[in-house]
């Protein structure tokens, strides 16, 4: 079975658990191409796992991922790579590698995959560093770098080989305000630009929103809602408003699962306590 | 009674399980072998790191366990009237045994727990994801240039070691003890065998230059990417390099001299 010539990526019916947790449970969705497609939910609910799950470093129990055309679980090795040269990839804290100077990080995949001659390496390079504003600091090394400007070099990385897609993991977390307004209009500005499908990993409901196309909140293994940001903004949902609006009691409880508070403190310590 | 079983069955478990994984490391490194030969550059950077770093300490060590032998030697041999027979044991316990051994256990300290530590960080801090993502085998780019790196360097490094440690031998013997110059070299020169003591040794060092440096990369590779990790791992690549060496150094003197 193909896929919808639409979609770069559909999942299909994907399971995939760790040990014994269920952490997708039959699980489908699809992303356009040329969208950002944003992917919410609480921490813990997979997001980065998923983004794992369709660049192939994780195979799924069941179901079928579908990148451009191809089942990424049915590739050999080879293929797989070959496809890889096809997305890009932002990780949380950067993935810099620290032993190589900022020039030579947007460098690395051209080094790696082609033979172009020095000129060229050095020019795509430093377009690639303007496009991100950091075409200054090509002699810093990442260990120099706040992490606002480490995220942006990995950015530039990511873009290096001129992917079709490119997916982002949770790429506002810990940003001073301005970083974060750099970072949003960075991601839509390049996604149009340079007509990329871009996936966009998150729990920061408002920047995500604001440049998502379409949104899909994760709960539980599952898409609990999905549309474009409107839609999943005005869901009657009593959970997706929660997570949507941040309000910290609702269907999601406060506390985490505990005995009764006055058995707790006036009751006996348990033996791990006491051994402790 | 019964928990301390399971527990020791655990362990017994987790040890066999660590011990499969680095068998199959192995099969999956050595085809990314040849690459890492494609990228001299790469090789010449790590041999750096992990043979000329750690030449000051061979080489001090060298010196110093020469000097000991010297002494200790030249001690046992006047109760036997044949202190000019300094020269054959200095060589001999070098070039047959303390080369290959002690500096396979200092190459663990030295430089096994560094490659430990380096690769277990950079699988920690995503780097190695990060390059899986570039379609960049990390197999290939970082481990295969060490593994390369660390097998020619640990001969060499044991070559140098055994060197210096017959000169130490020599300035304490001859030096200061008064053993004839002329009968030290003498008799390392007609009673040290190449073939049965030097290439011996060599083939010793290759092993444990292998299994050293295998036992590095597989314990960075393999580490639980948290900082406890990384120095549970660092310990072990120190623990069992040495555990594996003294042991194999064993079964290797038993078939090489004894059988």
């Amino acid at each position: 079975m193909s896929m919808d010539g639409d979609n770069l990526i559909e999942i299909r019916n994907l399971t995939f658990r760790r040990g014994s947790k269920v952490i997708f449970d039959d699980l489908s969705l699809a992303i356009p191409r040329g969208s950002i497609a944003a992917i919410m939910g609480p921490s813990g609910t997979g997001k980065t796992t998923l983004l794992k799950l369709i660049g192939g470093q994780l195979r799924p129990e069941r179901g079928e991922v579908w990148v451009d055309g191809v089942n990424v679980h049915k590739l050999r090795h080879a293929e797989l790579y070959e496809l890889r040269k096809r997305m890009g990839m932002l990780f949380q804290h950067g993935a810099l590698l620290t032993d190589l100077s900022v020039f030579e990080n947007v460098a690395f995949p051209l080094r790696e995959h082609t033979r172009l001659p020095e000129s060229m390496i050095r020019d795509l390079v430093l377009m690639k560093l303007n496009a991100v504003g950091l075409r200054g600091a090509r002699d810093m090394m990442p260990a120099e770098l706040s992490g606002g400007m480490a995220r942006r070099v990995a950015l530039a990385r990511a873009i290096t080989m001129d992917p079709r897609l490119v997916m982002y993991d949770e790429p506002f977390t810990g940003q001073d305000p301005i970083t974060l307004g750099v970072l949003v209009r960075l991601i839509r500005s390049l996604n149009d630009a340079l007509g990329l499908t871009s996936i966009l990993v998150s729990h920061d409901v408002a920047e995500a929103t604001s440049i998502a196309d379409h949104v899909y909140v994760l709960a539980d293994g599952k898409v609990v809602a999905s549309g474009s940001p409107e839609d999943v903004n005005g869901s009657d949902s009593p959970w997706v408003r929660q997570f949507m609006q941040g309000l910290p009691d609702g269907p999601v409880p406060f506390h985490y699962p505990a005995p009764p508070l006055a058995g707790d403190f006036l009751g006996e310590a348990s033996g791990k306590e006491k051994s402790a | 009674m019964i928990r301390l079983l399971a527990q020791l069955g655990q362990r017994a478990q987790e040890a066999l399980a660590r011990l499969g994984r680095l068998h199959l490391f192995l099969v999956s490194l050595l085809p990314a072998l040849p690459s890492g030969l494609l990228r001299p550059r790469l090789v010449v950077d790590q041999l750096f790191h992990i043979g000329v770093l750690s030449m000051q300490i061979i080489l001090v060590s060298g010196l110093f366990v020469g000097l000991v032998l010297g002494l200790q030697g030249y001690n046992i041999l006047t109760t036997f009237g044949s202190a000019e027979s300094l020269g054959v044991v200095v060589a001999l316990s070098l070039v047959r045994e303390l080369g290959p051994v002690i500096t396979a256990l200092l190459f663990a300290g030295r430089a096994g727990s560094a490659i430990t530590a380096e690769i277990g960080l950079m699988k920690s801090t995503e780097q190695l994801g990060g390059m899986e993502m570039m379609a960049v085998d990390p197999l290939k780019r970082v481990v295969a240039p060490r593994f390369i790196a660390g097998f020619i360097s640990m001969p060499l490094l044991a070559a140098m070691f055994s060197a210096v440690g017959v000169l130490g031998g020599y300035f304490i013997g001859v030096g200061l003890l008064g053993v004839d110059p002329g009968a030290y070299w003498s008799q390392i020169e007609s009673r040290v065998d190449f073939h049965e003591d030097i290439v011996n040794g060599v083939i010793k060092s290759l092993v444990f230059g292998a299994v050293a440096i295998w036992i590095a990369v597989f314990e960075g590779f393999d580490c639980v990417p948290t900082a406890e990790g990384v120095s549970r791992a660092t310990t072990r690549t120190v623990v069992n390099t040495s555990l594996a060496v003294l042991g194999l150094d064993f079964i290797m003197t038993a078939l090489m001299f004894n059988v």
